[in-house]
């Protein structure tokens, strides 16, 4: 079976010496771009029904098992009944930016799909500052639910926005911290030095207990980032009906549910980059037949399964743990995440100058 | 590589230029934050691409949610605008002007210290500006980030009700 990275390969050599350049690069774009809507779909479909079957699981129900095969076309279903509902934009409210905002959430989390590396040498973009890219992009999507929040012209939404920007603007520094900690590690921002540091074992194991607590920050501060529970502030149903989105509808409301279960993936794909080797397989120090047979399952078979670990991970404590009030979720962030993630860094940075990982 | 210069310099002054004109502070933060993307792209133009990254993360990211927050918060829209009195508009656009000639003037005689091909610059790229804050400009970085954390405990003491 042909590898991810022989495909694209040959496809590349395919395009180069049938078209001129340009016309090879721009064919290039097309592909890329036709490949992230796909994943966008699938991803969309997989993981919605992913989470209602992992929360019937959890609430010990059956979950969707009707429409399909075990209720597989279960989102599809929902899906298109999205599409056929009509879109309102309330009046009284900006149009203009009130159509704009669902379209800006899914584009920055496009956007992040470009330094993720898929399996071995698969990745789109592998600049030199991966790293800090994905952070500053993240950051962007914050003014997509402000602007979608205010738009509205609904208390309930923008209130809803606020919480969401407080939340988000918060988080980010400890997530930044944690993502530092690997960074000072592996002595590189770009994506694939990072990977390839983690050749003889991953961060997670390699450095000790300083990287498992940063780790678990980060797991934190991403579920808080991505705005789900115990951290859905933004769209408490209890209290703001649906927080930013509650004046939307149709389609519109479908690209921000899918946004969200794609920005799920991305910050699970950066976690699994970060600390559990992307697409390394595992292996243990001298156990040659154990790691041979490790290296014969493919790159992206690994860069997936762990992922998916990640994501089931975030789903469980979401149906797991109580919602947070919006200032004990502040507290938790300001006078315990962020003072340890700091403190945490500076052990890392101890750690890596004293060479104390393996 | 000129035409997308021009590209970023046009957007850039005109969405600087919505900023002032807009009615709406909210619009008018939304073109500051496009703006901010276009000077960003000048960074990446300039092969800077650690000083764009962090442009991004600290205005459009950071400052420009909080501004965003605050009037949102403030609840500010083209309704609740104080009318200003007309010889305070012309008055503003007179002073704007004169510090943009004082501007032009100085940078007109400034020395362009570039050398070569500016999109080949390697002074942006993170491991030359690491080397350059923390070896030859060790200390000054120092001091500057004691500055800022004596303003933001001074933030905090200010915004505390009262203290124990």
């Amino acid at each position: 079976m042909p590898s991810l990275e022989e495909i694209s390969k040959s496809v590349h050599d395919l395009l180069t010496t049938a078209l001129p350049p340009v016309m090879a690069l721009l064919t290039g774009f097309l592909i890329a771009g036709l490949l992230v809507i796909g994943l966008f779909t699938v991803l969309g479909l997989v993981l919605v029904f992913m989470e209602r079957k992992v929360s019937a699981y959890m609430q010990i129900r059956v979950g969707p098992n009707r429409v399909g095969f075990k209720g597989t076309a279960q989102t599809l279903a929902d899906t298109l009944k999205l599409v056929l509902k009509e879109g309102l934009t309330p009046s009284g409210s900006d149009k203009f930016l009130f159509n704009l905002a669902p379209f800006l959430v899914l584009i920055t989390s496009m956007l992040l799909m470009a330094p993720i590396p898929f399996a071995r040498n698969f990745q789109m973009w592998d600049l030199n500052i991966g790293v800090l890219y994905i952070t500053a992009i993240s950051s962007i999507s914050v003014i997509g639910i402000l602007m979608a929040g205010w738009s509205s012209n609904n208390k309930y939404s923008l209130l809803g926005a606020m919480r969401s920007g407080a939340q988000i603007v918060s988080y980010e520094l400890s997530a930044g911290m944690a993502i530092l900690t690997v960074v000072v590690l592996s002595g590189s921002l770009k994506i694939s030095d990072i990977i390839l540091s983690q050749q003889n074992g991953w961060w997670i194991f390699k450095g000790h207990i300083p990287v498992i607590i940063s780790f678990v920050i980060f797991i934190i501060a991403v579920t808080a980032e991505t705005n789900r529970a115990p951290f859905d502030m933004a769209e408490a149903e209890s209290e703001l009906t649906a927080g930013f989105h509650t004046e939307y509808s149709g389609m519109k409301f479908a690209l921000f549910f899918l946004a969200e279960y794609v920005n799920i993936f991305i910050v699970c794909a950066i976690g699994a980059v970060l600390f559990l080797g992307g697409w390394m397989p595992f292996h243990i120090g001298s156990w040659g037949a154990f790691n041979r047979v490790m290296d014969y399952i493919p790159s992206s078979v690994w860069f997936m399964s762990k992922t998916f670990f990640l994501i089931f991970v975030i789903m469980w404590f979401r149906w797991t743990f109580p919602r947070l009030r919006i200032d004990q979720l502040l507290n938790l962030e300001w006078k315990y995440l962020l003072p340890i993630s700091l403190f945490n860094l500076l052990l890392v940075t101890l750690v890596a100058i004293m060479g104390w990982y393996f | 590589m000129l035409s997308i210069f021009y590209f970023l310099s046009f957007l850039a002054i005109l969405c600087a230029l919505m900023v002032v004109v807009s009615k709406n502070p909210v619009h008018s933060v939304l073109y500051l934050i496009l703006t901010f993307f276009a000077i960003a792209g000048h960074y990446v133009l300039l092969n800077a691409q650690f000083l764009a990254a962090v442009h991004v993360i600290v205005y459009a990211g950071a400052i420009m949610v909080l501004f965003l927050y605050v009037i949102m918060m403030l609840n500010l829209n083209a309704a609740v605008e104080p009318n200003k009195k007309s010889w305070l508009k012309i008055a503003a656009t007179a002073s704007g002007g004169l510090l943009m000639v004082v501007l032009v003037g100085i940078f007109r005689s400034a020395v362009t210290s570039g050398t070569g091909n500016p999109s080949q610059s390697q002074v942006g790229l993170v491991h030359n500006l690491g080397v350059a804050l923390y070896r030859d400009f060790m200390r000054p970085f120092e001091v500057s980030s004691i500055l800022f954390l004596a303003a933001m405990v001074g933030a905090v003491m200010l915004g505390k009700k009262e203290i124990h």
